[in-house]
């Protein structure tokens, strides 16, 4: 974690004892506008980004449901990081704050001259709210299909308070991944671990989709998967560069990493399919790019670009792999294949970050740490965020379903989401 | 009188509808449809997962003709949709009992 990105250590927590004297910084316009400018690219990434990518992938009876349920969370995980969210994941926690933040209900020690390093408070809450709005809209691929809404909502609310916003508390609020010394720029445990693996157990908990792998379950809109996919490559310049949380260097090389590993992705996921199927595919290339921009994520204010094509290249051939080994050999329904392309980037991505921090253009190990010792790091922080979220992820949906129940009927699943939940439909040609 | 109905490739329907009117026909009736025949099917791979696509996209033509002009819309039919290729379709012919023009009321051959 650089110094100048999230707050931690005993520094981090004098400051946020006392937020009008967090002064040392003074307040930068360079660094405000551009992490405002980056606020909007990463809301812009779920909302109609990840949004569009999603409901193109699925049948045309439940496009409102995706897009729906997108909708919902944006909204929803907003209040809920005003009510609680960034108090628990940025607050001091006092006694407890190796594990979990403090309770600053409706953000009472937020104020209009409040300072976050050389940027406004508002500006780094509103920065970090929407990475709590589009990892829980990442699960969405998981359940697709056939998840009842109310359920979602619940599970949503849920899973934002009790796995997201420790771990990110643990991994940029002062936790103890942060203080063990976890490279993790972006999210990758925080935002695609978390989310790949709560998608993957979300898959196991409720069941296959009915008739998968017997009948055909393309995807009803292309068109709409790719605007949502080159939207998502745009917004992911705020969602990186954003990170540096100042408009400097590491900021411009995050930039210039994230696009390489998008680029390098795409065009490995699409040979992969060219040599393996016969056809280069644009499902695949625009899954490639998510991928490669999914892996270089926590990297991306580490390394350098020669690294950037390394992970890249790595995302699209290791994401195509394992999707084939969920979908085909393992059988379970990761409906949009979430775990496969953000699960498994998250991982190797955080790897990643570990081993070419020291080399290759990397900024360099911090003092006294070998490349093993922080790859070994990088791997708790994995496993950590991954047993986490996989059991508190069950534990929540095996109690929604015992409470309201997790899944739509079977005749209301044949149906569709869209006309059974929502009295609507996408298309009315 | 006769009712021809002809399945063809989608993107062979200019250059028959081209031939028809060479030879003098008045009006076609077009409808997308779906069907198999020989051809079957084609498979769809999407992030692996393999789809058969049973009914393949086709066009269908309908012409109500009179009887001395059969062949001359067969055969024209016959050689512009065909590409030599698998899946170029059919041609159906059936008797047609009456034909109403619904402006003016005429019937028979007077209505095609």
């Amino acid at each position: 974690m650089s110094s100048t990105k999230f707050r931690g250590g005993a520094a981090g927590i004098a400051c946020l004892l006392l937020p009008s004297l967090a002064l040392a910084d003074e307040l930068n316009g360079a660094d405000t506008a551009w992490i405002l400018t980056s606020t909007a690219l990463v809301l812009f990434m779920t909302i109609p980004g990840l949004a569009l990518f999603y409901a193109g992938l699925v049948r045309s009876k439940n496009v409102l449901s995706v897009l729906m349920q997108c909708f919902a969370i944006t909204c929803l995980a907003s209040l809920l990081w005003f009510a609680y969210g960034y108090g628990l994941a940025f607050g001091d926690g006092g006694s407890m704050n190796r594990w979990i933040g403090g309770l600053d209900l409706f953000m009472s020690n937020v104020g209009r001259d409040s300072l976050s390093g050389t940027i406004p408070e508002t500006v780094f809450v509103m920065f970090q709210m929407t990475f709590a709005i589009i990892t829980p809209a990442l699960v969405v691929g998981g359940f697709a299909e056939r998840m009842k809404f109310s359920a979602m909502l619940l599970f949503s609310a849920l899973w934002l308070t009790l796995v997201y916003l420790p771990v990110c508390h643990w991994v940029w609020g002062g936790g103890w991944l942060g203080d063990l010394g976890l490279l993790d720029f972006a999210g990758g445990t925080v935002v695609h671990v978390n989310a790949g693996v709560a998608a993957i157990v979300a898959a196991l908990v409720m069941g296959n989709r009915k008739g998968f792998g017997t009948t055909a379950m393309p995807p009803h809109n292309l068109t709409m998967t790719v605007a949502g996919a080159a939207m998502l490559w745009v917004g992911w310049f705020g969602f990186n560069a954003g990170s540096a949380l100042a408009a400097n260097g590491d900021a411009g090389m995050a930039m210039l990493v994230t696009h390489i590993g998008a680029a390098a992705g795409s065009l490995a996921w699409m040979f992969m399919e060219w040599v393996r199927h016969g056809k280069p595919s644009v499902l695949g290339i625009v899954t490639g790019m998510v991928a490669g921009l999914g892996t270089i994520t926590p990297a991306s204010g580490f390394v350098g670009p020669l690294a950037a094509l390394i992970i890249g290249f790595t995302a699209g051939v290791v994401c195509y792999l394992a999707t084939a080994f969920i979908k085909r050999t393992l059988k379970i329904d990761d409906s949009l294949d979430v775990f496969p392309v953000h699960g498994v980037g998250g991982i190797i991505g955080t790897l990643f970050a570990g081993l070419f921090v020291g080399t290759l253009g990397g900024v360099g190990l911090a003092e006294g740490v070998t490349t093993a010792g922080q790859v070994w790091v990088q791997f708790i922080g994995v496993a950590a965020t991954f047993v986490w979220c996989a059991v508190l992820t069950w534990i929540i949906l095996k109690l929604i379903d015992a409470v309201i129940g997790l899944r739509v009927s079977s005749d209301q699943e044949t149906e569709g989401l869209d006309i059974v939940l929502h009295d609507e439909t996408g298309y009315n040609l | 009188m006769k009712l021809v109905t002809a399945i063809i490739k989608p993107f062979k329907l200019d250059d028959v509808r081209q031939a028809l009117s060479e030879i003098g026909v008045q009006g076609i009736t077009v409808t997308e449809v779906k069907g198999f025949g020989r051809q079957k099917g084609h498979t769809e791979l999407y992030r692996g997962a393999e789809y058969v696509v049973d009914f393949l996209p086709k066009v269908k033509l309908e012409i109500g003709i009179d009887d001395d002009k059969v062949e001359a819309v067969i055969d024209a039919i016959s050689s512009a949709a065909n590409t030599g290729k698998i899946g170029d379709g059919k041609i159906f012919v059936a008797n047609l009992e009456q034909t109403i023009r619904i402006r003016t009321g005429e019937t028979g051959p007077e209505a095609l």
